[in-house]
């Protein structure tokens, strides 16, 4: 009897925690649906989207292509050997195109971006919140959340696509770099091979899903940012929290765009 | 909405306040009546009632905690009341829309404890932002620039406008806030605790400047602080804010000299 009390704390603990999650995540629906309700209601803030773009996508390229570049080099040389193997090497490209484009280079690139942007994001609106900055938009007549949530989901969403779109192609070069160089394969025959390789079917649903990702890594961001508690350690539990939670939903609509497509491939 | 003027009645209450009020009588800018507003179990304001006068500097005193910032802040529409009544130039805050509460702003200059400049934003940025909505009102064609120089030569730092708030002294990022606030030629100002983290020279500065603008602009002031020489040289009249009501009312000589121990605790050195 005595083993099963801290047993029923542990639950109850756990249990807690799942409660917090669901509120948060009801929290956070709420929060999806006022930002539509906003979208498309006047004044638009154009140049504020155009900074946040630039922001965010500009400033984000070198970090990107970085991580693309390595992760095609990497790839192509861990699965070189396995390819020798089974006599397939001649298929390299056709797999690591197909794999970055489908998956490891959307991936990536979203779980870089939330680490940078919805952190960044999470940190600056935390701590304009912390110093009456977001109440003195309000006081002065702006809407605080069409300017400074509304434009940065907006900014995530349009860009995150185009950054994995450039993560994807620098991550090929990479490949190819290493093809080149250890298997004498020129650039044009595995670029050529690799867009042959690729359907609509491996482009679109990658393409699609990108803009879902964006999506999230906005909205968390700007959520946890917006609503910071109070204090300078409240900045900081914005941005930490805002990384693990956009992170960890990019799994889950990951998982689910890849439950829908497989879908309709079989369909 | 009918305004119960005998619920606007401190415990303490001088005669100079009475005459104070008889010289404004009828030109009530703000009044609040019967405000309360809770955080869980803690009740800050308890039934709280205040009225603003056309032209008046009326200091609002409490101690940390004690409900002055929440006090403002419903005021402007940033919190709501759990109850009571609230009215600003004759229109209840908690009947507006968003538009009609926006227009009143315009009416309403906001100086933050920590002045709230916008980081990302040059001097020149940060006070051409609020004229963003409301360029109809000033008569801005184009050109913003007099405006931005106007506010920032009135509280002298018409050199800093191009400079980025981390570039600017705690004393000079007030007076920056204090431009931003004029920049919109508001009716009524509000200060939230508009000395603290100041040195007392820049306080000083500070509180003259507030005085001059005061003068310049005739603006209705209604000023939070619990910086006993703040509300000795600019208030006209003072609240005294203990456990969420008004607890006393009077001028600054009058609440100084009362023998109320909750009173006397305010001004003790």
């Amino acid at each position: 009897m005595a083993e099963s009390i801290p047993s029923v704390f542990e639950i109850s603990k756990i249990l807690g925690r799942l409660k917090q999650f669901f509120i948060q995540i009801g929290e956070l629906s709420f929060f999806a649906r006022r930002f539509f309700k906003e979208l498309f209601s006047v004044p638009f803030e154009f140049k504020e989207l155009l900074r946040q773009c630039y922001q965010m996508g500009n400033r984000s390229l070198m970090l990107v292509g970085m991580t693309g570049f390595i992760i095609g080099l990497v790839l192509t040389l861990q699965s070189r050997p396995t390819m020798i193997q089974f006599g397939a090497v001649s298929m390299m490209p056709n797999m690591v195109g197909i794999s970055i484009v489908r998956e490891i280079g959307p991936v990536i690139t979203a779980l870089i971006c939330a680490g940078r942007i919805a952190s960044g994001i999470g940190a600056e609106l935390g701590s304009m919140r912390v110093t009456e900055q977001i109440d003195a938009m309000e006081v002065s007549g702006t809407n605080p959340f069409k300017y400074l949530v509304v434009t940065r989901i907006l900014a995530t969403t349009l860009m995150i696509p185009i950054l994995i779109v450039f993560g994807d192609l620098i991550a090929l070069l990479g490949s190819a770099l290493v093809e080149n160089l250890k298997g004498q394969v020129s650039f044009q025959l595995y670029f050529n091979t690799v867009f042959d390789a690729l359907s609509f079917g491996d482009l679109i649903p990658a393409t699609i899903k990108s803009f879902f990702f964006g999506f999230v890594i906005g909205l968390v961001g700007c959520f946890k940012g917006y609503y910071c508690k109070k204090g300078t350690v409240g900045v900081g539990i914005s941005a930490n929290t805002a990384v693990v939670m956009a992170s960890l939903l990019l799994f889950i609509v990951d998982f689910i765009a890849v439950f829908v497509s497989d879908i309709f491939y079989e369909l | 909405m009918n305004y119960d003027m005998n619920k606007d009645t401190p415990k303490i209450k001088t005669n100079e306040h009475q005459k104070s009020k008889d010289n404004f009588e009828q030109k009530a800018v703000i009044r609040l009546n019967n405000v309360t507003k809770s955080f869980g179990e803690n009740h800050v304001l308890n039934g709280f009632n205040l009225v603003l006068y056309e032209g008046e500097n009326l200091v609002v005193m409490g101690k940390s905690g004690s409900g002055k910032s929440v006090m403002i802040k419903c005021l402007v529409g940033l919190m709501a009341p759990d109850s009571g009544y609230i009215e600003v130039m004759g229109k209840e805050i908690s009947t507006l829309d968003r538009q009609t509460l926006d227009e009143l702003r315009s009416d309403i200059g906001f100086l933050f404890q920590g002045s709230a400049l916008y980081d990302s934003m040059t001097v020149r940025e940060n006070l051409e932002f609020p004229m963003r909505r409301h360029r109809d009102k000033l008569g801005i064609v184009k050109d913003t620039t007099p405006l931005v120089l106007e506010a920032l030569e009135n509280v002298g730092l018409a050199h800093t406008m191009n400079l980025m708030p981390d570039e600017l002294s705690g004393g000079m990022k007030r007076r920056v806030a204090l431009a931003r606030t004029l920049i919109l030629k508001p009716k009524i100002i509000l200060y939230d605790e508009p000395t603290s983290g100041l040195d007392p020279i820049t306080a000083k500065e500070i509180i003259e400047l507030m005085r001059s603008i005061q003068k310049k602009y005739g603006t209705s002031s209604l000023i939070i602080t619990h910086d006993v020489d703040c509300a000795r040289v600019i208030s006209e009249r003072m609240v005294l804010l203990v456990d969420g009501i008004n607890y006393a009312e009077g001028t600054y000589s009058e609440l100084s000299a009362s023998t109320d121990p909750k009173v006397e605790a305010f001004f003790k050195k």
